[in-house]
């Protein structure tokens, strides 16, 4: 996919973090710089403890690089903004409150129109399979429907910008694989800018255009690949048809290689 | 609906019908149904054993009567002082006083463990005199308490004194307890801190409330006798020590067994709230 404009979605330049404990001073980050396009689907992967969540709340405005800039469409980031939605690993529904309740948290917190939110809610639990569990608590659900839910709730928002925190790995395997198909057939069909972080190197080349693979603390950004399936033709495989594509086990292959996950612990 | 359904209904709403029992899953459901009559057997019959031995063990003449008294004794005291009205005011004013100490207590609490969550550097500070005040024993207090505020408000100041920390110490937990993502989810829409508390961390913390309302109840009634005892002109406390000065055994178990009852019926409408309230929290399953 081309850029559509000269801004990138995501510019991460230079980023450095180091956090302070009364025990030690930690380097979380050292020197990451990244550009994310609009439209594109970038996938981070890496062994756990690299930093790649954290470079990911800091996308989201909630902590500030130690050295360094972000900038979202060409604005640097001080504070979260609507513009960005962030999914986590576990749903994060509040049980007391109803699908359609917790799907509208946003935008009562954020103080929007709700009559509009509402609307926008409902289509929203109706297009993800959810909409008779709209009046239901979380505990009626299943994990992969509630994850859909959380879904709902960040997209209700409409950012532009979504980052996805290892949004599967709370899944069963089955689950998983169905859901990231779901998920990335709607994210492609709203041309949502993406940023997934995942200790999942097959989730990572199934669902991205790019994956960035980081090293180990302090996180730096050791390589990254252009993922693209020729042998499935033009049109871009869903997740699980690229799992089944011969290119598939060649990138796993290599990204494994560089992860040297065997090394750890 | 077949008679077979019904049956099915009334047995424990399974949704097999009657038809489909195996006659192995009918001896199970008839065990279960024997053991728990049999359980309820032997707690009525323990409540009776122990009526006939306090009636008869003094009579007897096994223990001094004037020490004991007697069921029947203690039944016709009851029986005279419910006539009379005064039985209803010594309870009407220990009831009111424990519900008012232990709503106060309950809301001071609440305030405190509320002031802590939104200030953890005032937490800090706060934290050991917290802890020391919860391990006082209350009740050393209240001589205190009677000096100072007199004789009612004392009463509601020891019922309050005995259940706040404990409270503010359940609830402070319950607080942090809260999952911090559900925390930097509200934050990443903007929320306040105002809003977090509102909208996260107090309907989170039901569940703690409710356990809190429970340990509260029952901490309430002690300070209000305890407090009764030392300074009041009515109520259940007043009763237990005024009947023993006069050595009115009948008095002052007639008082006791009043208590026994309102602790345990405060005790059934916490717990209604609880399974009601929960339910409709959405508590996992």
């Amino acid at each position: 996919m081309q850029p559509s404009t000269a801004i990138p979605a995501v510019a991460i330049r230079d980023v450095t973090l180091n956090y302070f404990t009364p025990e030690r001073e930690t380097l979380a980050l050292s020197n990451v710089s990244l550009d994310v396009a609009k439209g594109e689907f970038v996938a981070i992967v890496g062994s756990s403890g690299c930093g790649k969540s954290t470079l990911l709340t800091m996308v989201s405005g909630l902590l500030m690089p130690s050295r360094g800039s972000i900038e979202v469409d060409g604005i640097a980031v001080t504070a979260p903004s609507p513009r960005v939605g962030y999914m986590f690993q576990k749903d994060t529904l509040l049980d007391w409150r109803t699908i359609l309740d917790n799907v509208l948290i946003g935008a009562e917190l954020l103080g929007l129109d709700m009559a509009r939110a509402r609307k926008r809610a409902e289509a929203l639990l109706a297009r993800y399979g959810l909409g008779e569990f709209m009046h239901s608590l979380p505990n009626q659900l299943s994990g992969g429907m509630r994850q859909r839910a959380a879904l709902a709730r960040t997209l209700c928002c409409e950012p532009d910008l979504l980052l996805l925190d290892e949004p599967f790995s709370a899944l069963d395997y089955q689950t998983r694989l169905a859901l990231s198909d779901e998920i990335a057939a709607i994210l492609s069909a709203e041309s949502k800018t993406v940023v997934l972080v995942t200790h999942d190197i097959g989730e990572a080349i199934s669902m991205a255009d790019r994956v960035i693979v980081m090293s180990r603390r302090p996180g730096r950004i050791k390589s990254e690949h252009k993922i693209s399936f020729p042998s499935f033709g033009d049109k871009r495989p869903t997740p699980f048809e690229a799992r089944k594509c011969s290119e598939f086990s060649v990138y796993f292959q290599t990204i494994w290689d560089e992860l040297d996950l065997h090394e750890v612990h | 609906m077949s008679t077979e359904a019904i049956a099915s209904k009334a047995v424990g709403d399974r949704p097999e019908t009657a038809a489909a029992r195996s006659p192995a899953y009918e001896s199970y459901l008839r065990s279960l149904r024997r053991r728990a009559l049999s359980i309820q057997a032997w707690q009525v019959g323990l409540v009776v054993a122990f009526l006939i031995l306090w009636e008869v063990a003094p009579r007897a003449g096994w223990i001094n009567p004037m020490l004991t008294s007697y069921p029947s004794a203690v039944a016709r005291t009851f029986m005279a002082m419910l006539r009379d009205g005064t039985l209803v005011l010594h309870t009407w004013v220990t009831l009111s006083e424990t519900v008012g100490g232990f709503t106060g207590g309950m809301l001071l609490g609440l305030a405190i463990a509320v002031a802590l969550w939104w200030s953890p550097y005032l937490y800090k500070v706060l934290d050991p005199f917290i802890v020391v005040l919860n391990a006082i024993p209350k009740i050393a207090l209240v001589p205190i308490f009677y000096i100072w505020l007199g004789d009612v408000a004392s009463i509601y100041a020891m019922a309050i004194a005995i259940s706040v920390f404990v409270t503010v110490l359940m609830l402070y937990t319950g607080f942090q307890a809260i999952d911090p993502d559900k925390i930097k989810l509200a934050r990443l829409f903007g929320g306040t801190r105002r809003q977090i508390l509102y909208k996260i961390v107090l309907p989170g913390s039901v569940p703690t409330i409710i356990s809190a309302l429970k340990v509260n109840v029952g901490l309430a009634l002690v300070g209000v006798v305890v407090g009764e005892f030392q300074a009041a002109k009515a109520g259940l406390g007043y009763l237990i020590t005024y009947g023993s000065q006069i050595f009115q055994m009948n008095l002052v178990m007639t008082a006791i067994v009043v208590l026994a009852v309102i602790s345990s019926l405060l005790f059934v409408i916490i717990q209604a709230v609880e399974a009601t309230v929960l339910k409709r929290h959405g508590a996992p399953r």
